[in-house]
């Protein structure tokens, strides 16, 4: 079948209109990403609960370098910008854990509750427990973990007889054997969650005097501080075993108001908003039972803390009982010595409180419990406290420290209640009061940073006046640095607040006081004042932090403040200039932390601008060589891959507008310091390149002297600045763009060079993706294109560069299955054919092609079709090799289409060839059946169109 | 083939006032036929009164306890022999809560020395051959509110406030070893409805040495008549602390007590047997140290 000595003619003139669509200019491209220049960033510390966090543990999202990256990178992820604050993360993480229910709960309630704007529970007991730990050892007093119970359960004929029995559980309880066990902070903390358990399933057994065994055992637990720095967790831990508790009591006594109901036949549910009198009445009496129970418990504070676990419960009873023990409560807490457990008692009565009460009138507790500390707040600074301190050995801020979160949750409890003009009363109150500190401390945190930020000026001088030994200065000094930060103060009293401040945040000796105040106060400065400020403000920092290079212990304090300050202030260019910025980046001695520093400041810089100032280059250029020198061996590859984006970023910000000659040198200067990264060369070339053609543009193709040499000065540098580059695909791609942009220029030479390059790099591919088929099939496709319009160096004969490429990929290792060399054989067809036109469809401006070179000289068509004739030799054999197969059906398909429209019919032989192959493409079935149809209607009408007789002979031929 | 016999009362509370019907059904199930020889229902209530060992020997005391007191004694039948059919047969009831005549019903009360209690019984009478059933099933009085059984006590004169106020002069034991120290007080009322808890309020002024505890005992103190004369018994109830370590100065502390149910009852005062109450303020110090304030109070049913 396979004629070897095939005669191609190419069909130089069909007689075909010609259709030309109208090429329009455009601004986009289509397939251009949308990106959000710029990413809202969310102001550190909105939350004011916050403010009490420590600084070390508000880094601890910020250390890890792949949140960091997602952050600022991707502008996708501006949802990661939102969880800057680690206790909510926490938080999150803890809710996916805890039960569903209560989780739904929460939401349901978040729409009408007044207390929505609060910090929920969770997130605030997940921060408690990773603040509040000790290494020291912790005891627990019980009688259930590893004892069974010692009373016996006898027969219980009467009612009384019960009531009786079960006192006498009670008092065997408070007098049996119990005992010690002492235990590390981890060993506790799964004793409780045994305890836990255990309640859950003494309750499910229908042993309810034992679950309220453990759960006043564990209240009585709680009355006890043998273990200073632990008991606001032990606090988180144990109520949660009251909550259950009391869930279980409630639950039980619900369930049982339906059951007895079923007596009259309604099997009604009580509603969620039930009233007493739907309460069935021995469900009333079972209640009133508990709560007499509870009322017996000898002890103060597991009796208060059972009560209020069962506070829901009141509303079987009646429906103010509830109000009033409430309030009850809050009197009867005056009652407990130690000021510690009171205030912890407090913040539970709150928190069940405003879970249970509905209306906004009932509220009026959490004021009284707020002034029921403060009345009692001297006692803080009491001998019994003096005593516990000093036998454990803890110093008085640390212990007032303790207080925090619960007054934190008290106050903000009330601040949803009450309104402004509440907070000047307190401040009255305050004022009057010794050793103030933590109160005002807590207001500070608990209130609005409004409210705070308004009355600055009175607080400071509070603050100052406070000199006690309670809350430290620095710290309520950070306290309101993180209020003005979330809201400044009004803006004639700005500059007086700093002045005092920074006076005494300067005064500090000790550098880790200094540093927290000073964290909290940086972003107030880069937002309200000016660079001058701030340069004053950075130098006073490095100047505290130099001395016995304590930096070194501060690190991420000092990485949160430039990231404050890169992230607040709008000038960046102000920035770099400034005298103490660059310095304070030097003070980071350790390569990985520095290098992270730089990241912030340099990705905080993709706003709009460009520059051109040698100073802010200087600045860039620097900070980009920390960067690229932080890069090695060992470099992950996502690491490099960042630090060459930034990089490219910073090389597009540095424009020199219409000095071109000067951009070029920046180029050449950023080449040579950034030569490890693969990305940022190539980004260089194609920079290069787009200058080289923005100096086309602008001359509008007609080339002086002096842009003419600029231009080949461009094309030089792609052409030696890409061998540099590692991966071959890269470098295959920026050749031919090269070469593309050469030519454009009418460099003919360098586009030549950079085409030649190409095929120097073709036949040694190594890389596996440069290597792949279809990147390789469709890259010559698409040199192929380029080669139509270059034209032949006279040195080399006719389409000298074809030829060689044709050798270069017939040596390319190609799956013979795909056959994909016989697919870019017939594309090669496609350009021949193209090449013997005597116009060739598309030119580059100011450059002659072969067409015009050659004038469609016989000689040159004559070599164009041997070349054919070549190819199409090529193809077949091709073709014979690969065997019957689908493949095969389609390559025979493509190169008939290819014959019958190139080639001129005429020829016997290359008709014949071309009814051969439909003939085989038909063969076994393999050919798509509608497309062929397709082809030999459209051939059909071509044929009548240009009264082709030849072709419309082969037509005629053609069986489906 | 076995036979359960219950009572169950109409009230989940089973709490009955004088002249009240108290109603109910005997519920009995089984799973054969049988036969009895009668059905009756009792209704009993008694005081119980038992004589301290501390005041006579303990034989004594045991032969001495004295007879109880009947209160109430009343049985009807319920019906008479015959057979039951097999399954649940709930037979309702109704008996008036009535004294015997020259008495008067007290309400229910469990003491250490005096018990008063009601009870129904159910008897099933059988053949010979087979064991008798019987069932009881307690149930509590209490005096319609504002009832006062013992009218000569002095109610109006308590209704007042108290105040009261500790120092080491005021105590009765001198000076000895007290701590110099100053309490300020008020208790709302020593007249006290039994259903209300106790309320009042205490101040620590001063105090040299921390207080450990601040408490509020609750003490019956019963007395009992008998051929020797009388015994008269005061034993606590509860104790229930209202101040738990060196509590905070010049705050005042709330006094709150609840009284317990069926351990206190109103105050009884009667020719053969008298209950009362009294509470303590209990004040311990660091050094264990312990003073305590005595106030006799009155329960009232209101």
């Amino acid at each position: 079948m396979v004629d070897n000595s095939i005669e191609w003619k190419t069909l130089i003139n069909t007689n075909l209109m010609i259709k030309r669509l109208h090429p329009l200019p455009v601004n986009d491209h289509p397939l251009k990403n949308i990106i959000t220049e710029r990413i809202p960033r969310k102001i550190l510390g909105s939350i004011p609960s916050t403010g009490m966090t420590t600084p070390l543990e508000t880094h601890i999202s910020l250390l890890e370098p792949l949140t960091r990256a997602l952050r600022q990178l991707d502008p996708l992820s501006d949802f990661a910008m939102e969880e800057m604050d680690p206790l909510s993360k926490l938080a999150a993480e803890v809710d996916s854990q805890e039960i569903p229910e209560t989780k739904s709960i929460v939401i349901k309630d978040a729409e009408n509750n007044i207390f929505y704007q609060m910090e929920p529970w969770t997130s605030r007991r997940a921060g408690i427990l990773t603040k509040y730990t000790t290494s020291e050892k912790l005891s627990i007093v019980t009688s259930f973990l590893s004892e069974g119970e010692k009373v016996t359960v006898k027969a219980q004929s009467t009612a009384i007889d019960k009531v009786q029995h079960r006192l006498k559980q009670l008092d065997s309880f408070e007098e049996g054997s119990q005992h010690r066990l002492n235990l590390s902070q981890a060993e506790y903390i799964t004793k409780i969650e045994q305890l836990n358990k255990e309640l859950v399933i003494a309750w499910n057994t229908e042993q309810r005097v034992k679950a309220l065994k453990i759960a006043i055992q564990c209240a009585k637990l709680l009355g006890d501080t043998e273990v200073l720095s632990f008991y606001p967790s032990k606090f988180v831990l144990i109520t949660d075993i009251l909550d259950t508790f009391g869930k279980l009591v409630y639950e039980r006594l619900k369930t049982k108001a339906v059951c007895i109901k079923s007596g009259s036949k309604t099997l009604a549910d009580l509603p969620e908003d039930f009233t007493p009198d739907m309460v069935s009445d021995s469900a009333k009496e079972t209640c009133l039972n508990w709560f007499y129970k509870i009322a017996s418990i000898r002890e103060l504070v597991p009796r208060i803390y059972v009560e209020i676990a069962l506070l829901n419960s009141y509303r079987f009873i009646s429906t103010n009982e509830c109000n009033e023990s409430l309030q009850r409560m809050t009197d009867m807490i005056h009652g407990i010595g130690n000021p510690l457990v009171a205030v912890y008692v407090r913040c539970y009565l709150c928190k069940v409180g405003i879970t249970i009460l509905k209306k906004k009138l009932e509220f009026g507790f959490l004021l009284v419990n707020f002034t029921g500390f403060l009345d009692s707040y001297h006692h803080i600074f009491s001998r019994g406290v003096k005593t516990e301190l000093e036998s454990q050995k803890m110093e008085l801020p640390t212990y007032i420290t303790l207080y925090t979160p619960a007054l934190d949750f008290i106050l903000e409890a009330v601040n949803c209640v009450v309104n402004e003009s509440f907070l000047p009363n307190l401040l009255s109150v305050c004022k009057k009061k010794k050793n103030s500190s933590l109160i005002l401390n807590t207001i500070m945190s608990g209130f609005k940073p409004a409210y705070i930020s308004d009355r600055c000026m009175e607080f400071l001088d509070m603050i100052l006046d406070s000199s006690d030994g309670g809350v430290p200065l620095y710290h309520l000094l950070r306290t309101l640095g993180l209020c003005i930060t979330v809201c400044p103060p009004p803006s004639d009293q700005r500059r007086e607040i700093l002045a005092i401040v920074w006076k005494h945040i300067s005064s500090f000796d000790n550098p880790d006081e200094y540093i927290t105040c000073a964290e909290a106060w940086i972003q107030f400065v880069v937002e309200c004042f000016s660079s001058r400020e701030l340069n004053t403000v950075l130098g006073d920092i490095i100047e505290h932090m130099s001395p016995n290079r304590s930096f070194e212990k501060h690190y991420s304090v000092l990485k949160l403040i430039i990231s404050k300050v890169v992230s607040q202030f709008q000038d960046f260019e102000m920035l770099l200039i400034m005298d103490n910025f660059l310095p304070l980046v030097d003070i980071f001695h350790e390569e990985s932390i520095k290098v992270e520093v730089c990241k912030n400041i340099l990705t905080s810089c993709n706003g709009q601008y460009k520059t051109n100032d040698p100073v802010i280059t200087n600045a860039l250029m620097f900070l980009c060589g920390i960067l690229h020198d932080s890069v090695n061996a060992l470099t992950p590859e996502d690491e490099y891959k960042q630090i060459g984006e930034i990089l490219c970023n910073v090389m597009r910000k540095v424009n020199y507008g219409r000095d071109f000659e000067e951009q070029l040198n920046f180029f050449v200067e950023a080449r040579s310091a950034f030569s490890n990264i693969d990305i940022v060369l190539a980004e260089l070339v194609q920079q290069v390149n787009t200058l080289s053609v923005n100096t086309r543009q602008i001359m509008k193709g007609m080339h002086n002297r002096k842009t003419a040499e600029f231009v080949q000065a461009c094309a030089a540098y792609c052409f030696i600045t890409i061998p540099s580059i590692v991966s071959e695909k890269t470098r295959l791609e920026l050749y031919l763009l090269s070469g593309q942009v050469a030519l454009f220029n009418q460099c003919l030479g360098q586009a030549d060079a950079c085409l030649k390059a190409i095929l120097t790099i073709l036949p040694n591919l190594e890389d596996a993706s440069a290597k792949s088929e279809l990147f390789l099939e469709s890259y010559i496709k698409k040199l192929l294109s380029t080669l139509l319009v270059v034209p032949d160096n006279p040195d080399r004969g006719v389409v000298g560069l074809l030829k060689s490429l044709l050798n270069v990929i017939r040596q390319l290792e190609w799956n013979k299955l795909n056959c994909n060399l016989a697919i870019l054989y017939i594309s090669v067809l496609d350009l021949l054919s193209s090449l013997a036109k005597e116009e060739y469809p598309y030119h580059v401006d100011k450059v002659e092609s072969n067409d015009a070179l050659y004038g469609s000289d016989p000689k040159f068509i004559n070599e164009v079709n041997n070349m054919c004739s070549i190819i199409i030799r090529e193809i077949l054999t091709l073709l014979q090799d690969l065997g019957q197969c689908r493949r095969q059906s389609h390559i025979a398909t493509e190169l008939f289409v290819k014959i019958v429209t190139r080639s001129d019919l005429s020829v016997k032989s290359t008709n014949t060839l071309a009814i051969n192959l439909w003939h085989l493409s038909m063969k076994n079935g393999y050919a798509d059946k509608s497309y062929m149809i397709r082809i030999k209607n459209h051939l059909k009408r071509r044929s009548e169109a240009t009264r082709n007789l030849h072709l419309q002979y082969v037509v005629d031929k053609l069986a489906i | 083939m076995a036979i359960n016999l219950d009572i169950h009362l109409k009230r989940a509370d089973k709490i009955y006032y004088e002249e009240e019907n108290v109603s109910g059904v005997i519920a009995l199930s089984s799973n054969t036929d049988f036969k009895h020889e009668g059905i009756t229902l009792t209704m009993e209530g008694s005081v119980n009164l038992q004589i301290s060992s501390k005041n006579v020997g303990l034989i004594e005391a045991f032969y001495n306890s004295i007879k109880p007191i009947q209160l109430v004694g009343l049985t009807c039948e319920v019906c008479g022999p015959g057979k039951l059919p097999s399954g649940l047969t709930e037979i309702p009831f109704e008996i008036p809560l009535k004294p015997k005549a020259n008495r008067s019903l007290y309400e229910t009360y469990h003491g250490v020395y005096v018990n008063i209690g009601y009870g129904l019984r159910c008897d099933i009478k059988r053949s010979f051959l087979l064991k008798d059933l019987q069932k009881t099933q307690q149930f509590l009085v209490q005096y319609t509110p504002g009832y006062n059984v013992t009218p000569e006590l002095p109610l109006k004169e308590k209704r007042t406030p108290i105040n009261f106020e500790l120092s080491p002069a005021s105590l009765t034991s001198g000076r000895s070893g007290a701590p110099d120290f100053l309490l300020r007080g008020h208790i709302e009322s020593v007249c006290c409805n039994i259903t209300k808890p106790l309320k009042g309020k205490v101040v620590l002024v001063k105090c040299a040495l921390p207080v450990r505890s601040i408490e509020l005992q609750l003490v019956r103190v019963e007395t009992c008549g008998c051929a020797e004369g009388y015994a008269r018994e005061a034993t606590e109830i509860q104790n229930i602390q209202i101040g738990d370590g060196d509590v905070p100065h010049n705050i005042p502390i709330p006094v709150y007590m609840v009284f317990p149910r069926l351990f206190t009852c109103p105050t009884l005062l009667t020719t053969n047997f008298k209950i009362e109450f009294e509470v303590n303020l209990v004040v311990v110090f660091q050094d264990d140290h312990l003073i305590t304030n005595n106030f006799p109070i009155i329960l009232v049913r209101e």
